[in-house]
Formats: structure tokens, sequence, C-alpha cells
């Protein structure tokens, strides 16, 4: 009896693992890296739009959600198919240096200001984002960045640079190296500041004591692009499969998902779609 | 507070109303961290048990290099583990990169020097006379071997548990190189880490209930067997 339970065990066991690697094998043609920003993962975005593109293409999707910067050097070096980013210098340079085959405007929301009710740096209501953080510098009010090389954080460093102050290694300005989620519930503990996208603080709105301070601003448009990485650098990119990913982000039927997601249980949408239009005129 | 109460009725829920998703995340934790488990106690309890009964010149060298082994970061096994299996990397060949299969190698890696070290002072602990004993009794070494391994089963059970008990926690290494893929290759932990970032702390929470429970059922089960050896 016991001989026996003990053999029960180590065949159960051995049939995990027989099972376990079973289940890996996959046709490589058929999956699809997408590799994109944490911002469409944790708004819940891609949760609704992937299950259908891969309904309607059979393909296999790996959303891998990590910075732009990060998703960027993983296209770079050939190690995702397709990106969705937000970081436009960033993607013009890509582009430039032929690591992309084409860019394609997706959507865009917007960046604002979140801080603590009490706004200790008297920013609520600014027009200028560069005046809000010029006066969260000058009364030296804690600023909690991303500092992950995202395209939020890449967005924050132009916004620094058109308010013109120091502030790294400032003692009020702290990088967290996390996602938005993570980055907004450290400003919130620490009732700091920070720049988030509208998406994911609404997404998180209900959980944060955080107010948004500043919006509107031309300079905080955070624009998503769709981008194919180059086959001729990278043999082994399933191009096909990201083009056809490419062509879903800016076809009719998705542009209506994002165009109402999140209004049902937001009351805002999170994203405004914008397939063909131009960058120049957003936010008119 | 009302968070936690929340978690814990959250938990409750999707366990008992067999939530699809999260069964499915609580398997694949059980299938990644039970396989790469199993790996690590074939290799580890060979090579603890080859390195406890052997002398060698730099043997002292092996045995600190394993015992620090025992103490390896997690994301360190990932960073490396998703560099070599990048599809232009070393092992990219493989295509196995964001896949459970990727997850339960550097699970493994992570989990063969902690059963390796245990395996290691277990074994050599035993009396030397005993080993005299039963080669003079005839047995080949591998019998020798075997019935060492047998001796030395309760301790060896507490590197099972070790081993199992650090991969089955670790995100890291599976959030690297799983890349956390919705119904794919998302885990318990790694689940956790993002219903957080998103602001779901009751689903946050429900998960770490599920996988202490998960970790304290397997332990019981584990346990069981240890202590019933005992009383033998």
């Amino acid at each position: 009896m016991k001989l026996s339970y003990r053999r029960f065990m180590m065949l159960g066991l051995f049939a995990l693992l027989l099972v376990s690697l079973g289940s890996v094998a996959q046709a490589q043609d058929k999956t699809l890296i997408l590799a994109t920003t944490t911002s469409t993962q944790d708004t819940g975005l891609l949760d609704v739009l992937i299950p259908i593109f891969e309904k309607q293409t059979g393909y296999f999707v790996k959303t891998i959600a990590v910075g732009s910067g990060q998703a960027m050097t993983m296209g770079q070096k050939g190690e995702a198919d397709v990106l969705l980013v937000h970081s436009p210098a960033a993607e013009k340079k890509f582009m430039e240096d032929g690591f992309g085959v084409s860019r394609r405007l997706v959507m865009h929301n917007d960046f604002i200001i979140v801080g603590p009710a009490e706004d200790p740096a008297k920013t609520k209501g600014l027009k200028s984002a560069g005046e809000a953080f010029k006066r969260i510098a000058a009364a030296q009010a804690l600023f909690i960045s991303r500092g992950d090389n995202s395209g939020t954080h890449a967005k924050e460093k132009d916004i620094w640079k058109v308010a013109g102050v120091k502030y790294e290694g400032e003692k009020w300005y702290q990088q967290t190296g996390l996602g938005m989620g993570q980055t907004l519930n450290v400003t919130a503990e620490k009732k700091g500041y920070t720049l988030a996208d509208r998406g994911t603080y609404l997404a998180l709105a209900k959980t944060l004591k955080l107010d948004i301070l500043v919006e509107g601003d031309t300079v905080l448009l955070n624009i998503y692009h769709v981008m194919e990485v180059n086959p001729q650098k990278w043999p082994k990119v399933n191009i096909a499969a990201a083009k056809a990913f490419a062509d879903f982000m800016v076809s009719k039927e998705t542009q209506e998902i994002i165009k109402t997601y999140g209004v049902d249980k937001y009351g805002s949408p999170l994203f405004f779609p914008d397939a063909g239009k131009k960058v120049e005129d957003l936010g008119k | 507070m009302d968070l936690i109460l929340e978690g814990i009725k959250k938990a409750f829920w999707l366990l008992f109303s067999f939530d699809p998703e999260v069964l499915g995340i609580t398997f694949l934790s059980i299938k990644v961290s039970g396989s790469a488990t199993l790996i690590s106690l074939i290799i580890g309890i060979s090579v603890g048990a080859s390195v406890a009964l052997t002398r060698f010149p730099g043997r002292r060298i092996v045995v600190s290099l394993i015992n620090t082994g025992m103490a390896l970061p997690p994301v360190v096994v990932g960073l490396f583990v998703t560099i070599s299996l990048w599809r232009n990397g070393p092992l990219g060949f493989l295509g196995i990169l964001y896949t459970p299969l990727a997850m339960i190698i550097a699970q493994a890696v992570i989990a063969t020097p902690i059963v390796t070290g245990i395996t290691l002072a277990a074994v050599q602990q035993l009396p030397t006379k005993l080993r005299l004993q039963i080669l003079a009794l005839g047995a080949t070494r591998f019998q020798m071997l075997w019935i060492l391994i047998k001796e030395a089963k309760l301790s060896l059970l507490a590197a099972v548990m070790a081993g199992f008990g650090g991969v089955i926690s670790e995100v890291g290494a599976s959030i690297m190189v799983g890349g956390n893929i919705k119904g794919y290759s998302r885990v318990l932990t790694t689940a956790t880490v993002m219903e957080t970032g998103r602001g779901n702390f009751d689903v946050a929470i429900a998960l770490s209930i599920i996988l202490l429970l998960l970790a304290y059922l397997i332990n019981l089960l584990l346990t069981q067997i240890q202590q019933r050896e005992r009383r033998r």
C-alpha cells in the first residue's frame, strides 16, 4: 500500500512534467510578440482588443507590457514584432534608424499633473504644464517620477525642459522606476505630485487620493503609434503577424471599440481613436 | 483594514465561484513550480549526494559555490535566462522565450542550488561508518547511494519544501522570462504584481491569499509524508 502510494506520487509528478513540456510546443509563425507600454495593459484596453484580434486572425499574441523605452529596445534588438508605444521623439528616431517598417497613429489621450488635494505648490487650474513644474520646483514639493525611460518619463523630461528648472538630484525629486499604476500608488501614499496618463489615472482613481491639478496644455498630449519592426534587420521578426496587428489597430472596428472603451466604467473614454489623422491636428 | 477584509472576501469568491481565469493562473503556478522543483530534485539530489560522498581537489570551492547558489536572486536568473533565450540570443533557436517552459527553466535554475545545498548537508552529516557498513554488506555503489538518500529522507523533504517554496513565491524571473501573458504565462505572483499596478488591491490580496493557501496545502502534504516517516 505504501509503495503504491509513493509510486502514484512519482507518476503524478512525472505526468505533470510531461504535460508542462508538451503544452509549450507552438508554431513560431503563429505567435506575435507585442511590446507595449504599461498604460495599455493597466487600463485593460488590451484585454479587450487582443482576444478579438486573436479570434479574427488566428495569431497568438504575447503581450509584453513594459515602458516605451524598453519596448523600443526590444524592437531594436528584434525581440518584438510590433510595438504600440507613446514616445514620439524616440519613435521618430527608431524609424529614422531603420528599425521600423511603418509608423501609424492609433489613438491619443492626455497626460495630467496630479497631486494631493492640499496642493502645496499651488498648481491647481494652471493652463501651462511648464509653469506648474516651475512652481513644484520652487515650493520644493515632492515630485515622483517614473524614472524608467517610458513614454511618460520622456514627456516629463520634456516638460522639465520647458520649465527650465533644475530637478535631477534634488531632494524633492524621486524616481520609482516602476510602471504608471505603481508610481501613482507611491505618489498618493507620499502625497507627492506626478505626471500620469489619464487612462491609467482614471482606471485607478477610485483607490487613489490624488486630484487632477493641471490638464489641457497641448504639451500634455499623449499619442500612441503602432510600429512594425523591420524584418530586414531581424529576419526572425514575424512581419506578417505584425502587419496584421498594426492594420487591426487602425481598422474601423477597433477604432470604434477604443472610442467607447471605459465609458461605462469611468464615465468618460480613456482613449480617443485617431487612425488616419495627423498628429498636428490632435487636441484641437 | 477594510481593504484586507475585502480582499479575503474576494479570494473566497474567486475560489468558490471557480473563476476560470483564477483557476487557470493557480494551476499554471502549480504546474510551473512543480515541474521546476522536480527537475531541481533530479539534478540537486544527484549532484548534492555526489559532492557529499566524494573528495576531490577544490571541493571546498564547489561547496561554497553551491551554498552561494542557494541565495541566487531570481531577478538575476531571470535576466540571464531572458538574454540567453532571446530569439537572436545564443539559445534563440529554441524559440521558447515568453512560454511556461522558459519559466520552468528559470525556476529550476533557482531551485537546483537550494536542493543541492540541503542534500549535500544532509548526506554529509550521515555517519561515515554507515557507508562502510553498507558497502561491507555487499551493496553496489548505486545501492549504497540509494540507501543513504533514504536515510536522509527527512532532510531531503525539507529540501523539496525549500525548493518549491523558493520558486512558487518568486516573481522576478517569472515576469521576465514568462512575460505575464494573460491566460498563457500568468502565474499567481506575476498576476499579483499586475493587479497591484492596476490598483485592483482587492484582487491582488485575493491572489496573495490563494498563493498562501496553495503554499500551505503543499507544505502540509509534504510535512505529512515527512512526519509519517519519522514515526516508524
